[in-house]
């Protein structure tokens, strides 16, 4: 066991580190920087690749170089700077190489401010940029799934060739919390059957343009296919006080936990309230979420740091059998549990 | 007349696999188009060098975005501009391979242009081939950041305007400013003498990067006929007569002789080699054993606040490093959203066994006050029956709850009379550890190297002494 106190940034780059992560190319940008700072720390130590590129622009296409190079690589960001990363993950969906983004969100639009919001969720696990495709989307809640899921982000990338956000908000990556680090990974995968390495055998092209009609159309459904395969199989999250759930809050990131605390609150007066977490954002976990009527759920809350993003995903999965309220807090505010339990008093009154 | 018959050079694909359609033995370019010229003179230029299978090309958006058709080497097609960007992160993962980034003018000069300079001042190991024919071909005729004044295009149909629309950019004249590149040239494709010209900066420029000589620079000018909308021959005449004389032939910078290959340290992936050198394989969890901890304190939410330089921070960061060692599970949150305005710094500490939720210590158990606006501000969120631990060397009001224990003490005092008022981050802990019964006071000491790893022996001493202060504050006054 070794065990260290860390921030969720600091986390995400000693989970890289374990995944074999071989490269980092990052900008600057606050609440995400100490990210590119560890990586700057760590990396040389181990013979790995840190570079601060000239804009966020320059680091997502460097990614996409490393990536089609055959490397594990990540690069991470906030809103505005994954804005502009947005045509360089398409082009890395595009030409199906995997690579990890960390997204430390804060408040927009624009340049916003720098507090905690989970404003980016439509950008990030719609796509954000153009074409017709997905990112494996994982929303880890403290310090040690930082590190764990930015690890298993690497996992599933390869898995499937596909660019793996993990997203977060500027509280957990600013959070300190014990984190126990995991063993390296022993063995890196095989990507000689794709990846550019300038030898003889592997004369690979990587390459997103399909002049064709025929040819794109053909592509983009074995794109289709391959994200109706993560949805099968990659689907994530975490339930707390369900089983007899009368109401319950559904929240990602930073909020889960206010959400964890709002249930402890209600349970210790006798209301029977329950926390649905999704881990995997896309995935989104669609089926566990329309099976709460059959549950005996009679009211669900959404809260985010934002106006009403992933309620639309929840609402979509409850098919109108039940209708998913909505409360939020913005520009850097958080709730509070008190907050929580008041608003579930206020829509739901005495609940039996 | 005796016909030769010429053949391929190796450094193309001898079937043209990646090109749709039937015309697999020809390129997609324009008759009288320089591209080919520049392709051709890039594939001897491999072959000669015996590096096809050493070769990684990168194809840009434009006209040669289809570049990759043709090269059996490693490809990359990118996104506009970014062939650089893409390029450097290829030679960083292949350095002892050689990396060609070819680019158009738009492509490099205008949306890439940043990329360029970057990847050029940063002295990577990519050689570039700049095809300049002042329009963008690809699009149809628009103005190219090449174009010359007055020259008509499909967006300057009143001619260049170096009033609104700049002056043609000259790459060549940029980038020989900066330190790191190694060979900058322009040449030209016009006539069969400054092919060859062209012929041995190619070569120049790939034998350089075969000996990892960094950054390489060659600048063609070129023909765009269907784009200039004149016939192949004029096109020739037209780069002799009106761009010469803007794009000045010639080599700009060479320091080959000096230029030392460009090293690259090799990754470490041996699970254990990588633990050691993070420092993770030494660190030793402690697992102190746990004293008698009344009820009270065993699940606790602690805010610390007060202005900054007091050691807020450190405070905060030291109560959960010590907790961690006692196998508690531990959060700690800096001052994030409003608090951080109006001049005080505070921080959320949770001590708890199991998970902890909210890191947002918005109704503490105990807050410890470094100052009066922390006590004004903080005092009304504390459970009834919390602690409240405030600094009474420089708060004077009294407390106004009386639901709640009250620890006044002289913090910034009990430093001070230890010669260091920035110990008092140390005395919060002795007293914490007093009040609370959560942590033994001899093993904090013991930790002291641990949390203040790297600093002088003085200072850790200094340190316990100001654990033990607190410490024996609370014990002899309450």
């Amino acid at each position: 066991m070794a065990r260290m106190l860390m921030k969720g940034n600091y986390a995400a780059v000693y989970g890289a580190a374990m995944a074999g992560c071989t490269a980092y190319y990052g900008y600057p940008i606050t609440p995400a920087s100490e990210i590119a700072e560890s990586a700057a720390a760590l990396f040389p130590k181990l013979g790995r690749i840190f570079l601060q590129a000239e804009s966020e622009v320059a680091a997502i296409n460097m990614v996409y170089g490393a990536a089609g190079s055959g490397q594990r690589v990540m690069t991470g960001s906030s809103g505005p700077g994954i804005s502009l990363k947005s045509e360089g993950i398409s082009y890395c969906a595009g030409a199906a190489l995997p690579c990890v983004i960390v997204d430390i969100m804060r408040g927009g639009p624009g340049l916003g401010n720098i507090g905690p919001e989970q404003s980016d969720y439509n950008q990030v696990v719609k796509g954000g940029g153009h074409g017709n495709y997905k990112n494996i989307v994982l929303a880890p809640n403290s310090s040690q799934e930082m590190c764990d899921y930015t690890m298993l982000a690497f996992e599933l990338a390869d898995k499937y060739r596909t660019p793996v956000f993990v997203l977060t908000d500027g509280v957990i990556g600013q959070m300190m919390e014990s984190v126990t680090i995991p063993e390296p990974v022993k063995e890196l995968p095989d990507k000689s059957d794709y990846a550019v390495f300038g030898n003889p055998l592997h004369k690979n092209l990587v390459n997103s343009i399909y002049i064709d009609h025929d040819d794109l159309e053909a592509w983009n459904m074995v794109l289709y296919k391959k994200y109706q395969q993560i949805e099968e199989n990659e689907v994530r999250f975490e339930e707390y006080m369900m089983d007899d759930a009368e109401i319950v809050v559904v929240g990602y990131g930073s909020v889960s936990r206010v959400l964890r605390t709002a249930v402890d609150d209600a349970r210790a007066k006798g209301v029977k309230m329950g926390l649905f977490r999704p881990i995997t954002l896309f995935p989104f976990p669609v089926n566990e979420i329309a099976a709460f009527p059959g549950r005996g759920v009679k009211h669900v809350l959404t809260v985010e740091l934002s106006t009403g993003q992933m309620v639309d995903d929840v609402n979509l999965a409850l098919g109108g059998v039940i209708k998913s309220d909505l409360y939020f807090r913005l520009g850097g505010n958080v709730p509070s549990a008190d907050e929580i339990t008041g608003k579930v008093s206020e829509l739901y009154g005495e609940v039996k | 007349m005796k016909k030769t018959v010429l053949r391929k050079p190796k450094g193309f694909i001898d079937v043209y696999k990646h090109k749709p359609g039937a015309e697999k033995d020809r390129t997609h370019y324009c008759p009288g188009c320089g591209h080919g010229i520049l392709h051709k003179l890039i594939a001897e230029a491999i072959e000669d060098l015996d590096i096809i299978d050493d070769t990684i090309l990168i194809s840009p958006v434009g006209c040669s975005v289809f570049a990759y058709y043709y090269f059996d080497t490693g490809n990359f097609q990118v996104a506009h501009g970014r062939a650089p960007a893409v390029g450097t992160a290829v030679s960083r993962a292949n350095p002892d391979k050689v990396v060609i980034s070819y680019q158009g003018d738009g492509d490099l000069a205008a949306i890439g242009g940043n990329n360029i300079l970057q990847a050029a001042n940063r002295g990577e190991n990519i050689a570039v081939f700049f095809v300049n024919n002042a329009i963008y071909g690809m699009t149809g005729g628009q103005m190219a950041p090449t174009t010359l004044l007055e020259q008509i295009t499909t967006t300057t149909p009143y001619g260049r305007n170096a009033n609104t629309d700049g002056f043609p950019m000259k790459m060549c004249e940029v980038l020989s400013q900066l330190s790191a590149p190694t060979y900058v040239e322009r040449v030209s494709l016009h006539d069969a003498p400054h092919i060859r010209r062209t012929r041995a900066a190619v070569r120049k420029a790939l034998q350089n990067a075969k000996e990892r000589k960094g950054f390489q620079f060659v600048e063609v000018l070129s023909t765009c006929p269907s784009g200039w909308k004149i016939d192949p021959v004029k096109s020739m005449e037209w780069v002799k007569e009106k761009m010469l004389p803007q794009f000045p032939l010639g080599v700009y910078k060479d320091v080959s002789n000096e230029a030392v290959a460009v090293e690259r340290p090799v990754p470490i992936f041996d699970p254990a080699i990588v633990w050691e050198k993070l420092g993770i394989s030494s660190v030793a969890d402690v697992d102190f054993p746990r004293g008698d901890v009344p009820d009270e304190y065993r699940k606790m939410s602690i805010r610390v606040a007060g202005f900054g330089g007091q050691g807020i921070m450190v405070t905060g960061q030291a109560l959960a490093s010590v907790a961690l060692e006692y196998g508690y599970n531990v959060s700690w949150l800096p001052s994030y959203g409003p608090e951080m305005r109006g001049g005080t710094a505070n921080c959320s500490v949770n001590i708890q066994d199991g998970t902890i939720g909210a890191a947002e210590a918005v109704k503490p158990g105990l807050l410890l006050a470094m100052n009066r606006p922390s006590l004004e501000k903080f005092e009304k969120f504390i459970v009834p029956g919390g602690t409240l631990i405030y600094n009474s060397t420089l708060i004077d009001i009294k407390p106004v709850r009386n639901d709640i224990k009250v620890f006044a003490i002289p913090i910034t005092g009990i430093a001070d009379e230890l010669g260091n008022t920035r110990v008092q981050s140390l005395v919060n802990i002795g007293a914490y550890a007093a009040i609370t019964g959560m942590f033994n006071v001899d093993h904090v000491v013991e930790l002291l190297p641990k949390l203040f790893k790297g600093k002088k022996q003085a200072i850790i001493d200094l340190n316990a002494k100001a654990v033990k202060a607190g410490y024996d504050y609370v014990k002899e006054n309450f």
